[in-house]
């Protein structure tokens, strides 16, 4: 299931909110709207959390993490990491990390079995990430871009990638990730598919700009069509749902 | 000879479509559009030539019809024109930042007072991709006088003058004098030209043109130029002046065919030739020639004008003679022969037998019957302190009763009107002293008789430039020619191809 949704106003979603298979993090902002589009979908389902890093709003650029694991940045207070640590589930491990690129959002990428990062991220963090995330890592660009968390968004399912990325590129991308990838665009042409949107493995959150043509392309390659939605917890997405709740 | 296996080689398409256009869904391939849009939805969400006004206005100016090339200057555009189509994108503010890939006019009726420009553009938009847009800018043409022409409207606004004077009755010097401008096109600056009273002034903007002016007058004419200046204003404070200049040109009042009695001084010192002189041109300086010897001489302008002399008689004393009998002496000069004639009087013809004997320069041309034009001086009463002074002088007792100047050649009344050939006059402002109806007709006789001599002299002819005449006019010739009944002199015609193709009707008519 795919929503549009807006944050203050402000199509970037994915700068806003995290959204894995086992938690989601949202901004705290002045209404209550945008955690409405959360928990619509979400309530009973995975908790939502409320939250800023380092006093800042800007959650979903600042963290990365999947199912097994969240990476805060270095600026993030010891009272928010507590906050964190009490809202998400327990066996999900929370790291902050000392890494000079401090917008991890930005710089990673990543599903519940691998990870795409930043080429000059430092050697402890990329260990870090192995460790914290559980996953293979891996030094990318996406078209030429470093920023592989901003130009890629990504889930077990599939992955949408920068529109100019060549089929070259995607196709090397796809054999390392083992999911199926696409060149696409959200909120009407921004490249910025990263920052543009959250998903994870049934439902995606979109800016309110993205076309029809562009959610159908979500849809499509994140495979959350019908069938595909939260109640279909029992059958398709048993496994990644019971792992979730050990 | 074997075929080798079919290599299994498939290029990558160059143009694979990897992303869906984010607006129509349309499959592009997303590493060379801009953005996730497609060329077509592109083209409908951005307007690249929106900064670029639609409509602008241009001015010309009514009289010269120049276009105002801002901020200054003013320009020469034919419709329709490269020129004008600079001038035309030249306008446009914000163009310089576009591309421009083509541009062309669309028609517009003149009166209309619009022209359609229209201008197909190209730029560069985000990621690379190149948009080409195509739209049109109506220029409406308003009205603007030029500073020149305000100039020309305005009186006094002329900074230096050339007064060209000469003091004679009838007008042939100056007549040659206004095709040799034409030729040389020596008028170009003037901002007017004013017909008065004895000659021509010529108004110029600047003085640097009347002195460039006064410099071709010297190099054609014998002329004497004194220079004078006002004072129009001063500024105390930076002591610049500005001054109007007037030039008084004189021409010396001798003309082509004139009898010119030498002060004897002077015909001593010019190689001590007869005082009874014919001119027979008209150079920088006197050319002078003794008739009965074809010695000649040249006085020049500044000789001239320390010891001023009149012509002792002009082409109006002129009388008709017909050549009884003639003889070639041999000698011979340029195109003159010196030859002995026997003639009578054309009026005496019939009635008295009395006949003259004279030395004659035209031994070449002259035949017996001829009729030729020349001064009688045994008839005549002149009223000439010079010639007062060579009857009483040794030389007294060689003075001609007949000085014969030129063939005459019967002309039919149509011929003025069949020439073949024309000459362009220069468009002249008339004076308040000139000139009256009663000279008009003067006027019409003097420029028919230059036109005589036009035909008639090779030599004279040789310095300016003759027209063919309009093919209508000829097509009025050729049926006039039945009618003919006088037998026309041969030599007369100027070959065809002396002549020069008139270009359009610029022609400024006098």
């Amino acid at each position: 299931m795919a929503v549009r949704a807006q944050f203050e106003n402000s199509n970037e979603v994915g700068v806003f909110a995290t959204l894995t298979n086992a938690y989601a993090i949202v901004a705290v902002g002045a209404s209550e709207n945008f955690y409405s589009v959360f928990e619509a979908e979400l309530q009973d389902v995975i908790p939502i959390c409320h939250a800023t890093i380092a006093g800042t709003r800007i959650v979903g650029r600042l963290t990365a993490g999947n199912k097994k694991g969240l990476l805060v940045p270095t600026t993030t207070t010891d009272q928010e990491l507590q906050h964190l640590r009490n809202s998400i589930p327990d066996a999900v491990k929370i790291q902050r990390i000392e890494e000079r690129l401090s917008a991890l959002g930005n710089v990673i990428c990543c599903n519940d079995h691998v990870a795409l990062v930043h080429p000059d991220i430092e050697r402890e963090t990329e260990e870090i990430i192995a460790d914290v995330l559980g996953v293979e890592v891996f030094r990318q660009t996406i078209a030429d871009n470093v920023l592989t968390g901003s130009y890629m968004a990504l889930s077990n399912q599939g992955g949408i990638v920068h529109p100019k990325t060549s089929i070259q590129d995607q196709d090397e991308l796809s054999s390392l990730l083992q999911v199926p990838l696409v060149a696409g665009s959200v909120n009407r042409g921004s490249a910025v598919v990263g920052a543009g949107m959250v998903v994870n493995d049934w439902m995606a959150v979109t800016g309110l700009d993205t076309t029809a043509t562009e959610l159908s392309v979500v849809e499509s390659v994140f495979r959350l069509g019908e069938g595909n939605g939260p109640s279909a917890i029992n059958t398709t997405h048993k496994d990644a749902m019971v792992e979730s709740f050990y | 000879m074997e075929v080798d296996a079919p290599l299994q080689f498939t290029p990558a398409p160059k143009n694979a479509a990897t992303v869906l256009c984010a607006d129509c869904g349309a499959a592009i391939d997303g590493t060379q559009s801009a953005g996730a849009f497609c060329y077509d939805c592109l083209k409908l969400k951005t307007d690249v030539t929106s900064g670029i006004q639609r409509e602008a206005t241009l001015h010309q100016c009514r009289d010269c019809d120049r276009w105002l090339n801002p901020p200054m200057s003013w320009v020469v555009a034919q419709p329709e024109s490269r020129e004008l189509l600079a001038l035309c994108l030249r306008k446009l503010r914000g163009l310089n930042k576009l591309r421009i890939i083509d541009a062309s006019f669309i028609w517009t009726e003149p009166h209309s007072r619009r022209i359609r420009v229209k201008i197909t553009v190209q730029q560069e938009i985000g990621d690379g991709a190149i948009l080409q847009q195509s739209f049109e800018v109506e220029y409406v043409q308003n009205y603007q006088q030029c500073p020149d022409c305000a100039k020309s409207y305005t009186h006094n606004t002329w900074r230096a003058c050339v007064q060209v004077r000469q003091k004679v009755p009838h007008k042939r010097t100056f007549l040659y004098l206004e095709q040799l401008i034409l030729r040389h096109s020596a008028h170009k600056d003037t901002i007017n030209i004013k017909e008065c009273h004895d000659g021509i002034d010529f108004f110029f903007a600047q003085r640097n043109h009347a002195e460039g002016f006064v410099d071709f007058l010297k190099a054609v004419v014998p002329v004497n130029v004194k220079k004078s200046q006002e004072l129009i204003s001063m500024d105390i404070h930076t002591s610049t002046k500005s001054y109007k200049f007037s030039y008084s040109a004189e021409l010396v009042p001798i003309c082509k065919d004139d009898l010119v009695v030498l002060p004897l001084p002077l015909a001593r010192k010019i190689g001590n030739i007869t005082p009874m002189t014919l001119c027979y041109r008209i150079g920088t300086s006197l050319n002078l020639m003794d008739p009965t010897t074809l010695q000649t001489a040249d006085v020049d302008t500044a000789l001239y004008w320390r010891t001023p002399f009149r012509p002792l008689a002009d082409v109006q004393d002129m009388v008709e003679f017909i050549v009884l009998d003639i003889e070639p002496l041999g000698a011979q000069k340029g195109r003159f022969f010196l030859a002995e004639a026997t003639v009578a009087r054309a009026s005496d013809m019939g009635s008295n037998d009395s006949t003259f004997y004279t030395r004659t320069h035209l031994g070449g041309i002259l035949h017996v019957g001829d009729s030729v034009m020349g001064y009688h001086l045994s008839g005549t009463n002149f009223n000439n302190d010079l010639y007062d002074k060579l009857e009483e002088s040794k030389m007294g007792s060689m003075i001609p009763d007949v000085v014969l100047v030129k063939k005459h050649y019967n002309r039919s009344k149509k011929s003025k009107n069949k020439r073949n050939w024309r000459l362009k006059r220069m468009a002249k402002e008339e004076g308040e002293m000139l000139p009256r109806k009663q000279d008009q007709e003067r006027m019409e006789r003097d420029f028919e008789l230059f036109l005589r001599d036009v035909e008639e002299d090779a030599e004279l002819r040789a310095g300016m430039a003759l027209y063919k005449a309009q093919q209508q006019q000829q097509m009025a010739d050729a049926m006039d020619t039945e009618e003919s009944e006088f037998a026309e002199d041969e030599g007369l015609a100027i070959p065809m191809e002396q002549l020069l193709d008139e270009l359009e009707d610029m022609t400024m008519e006098g």
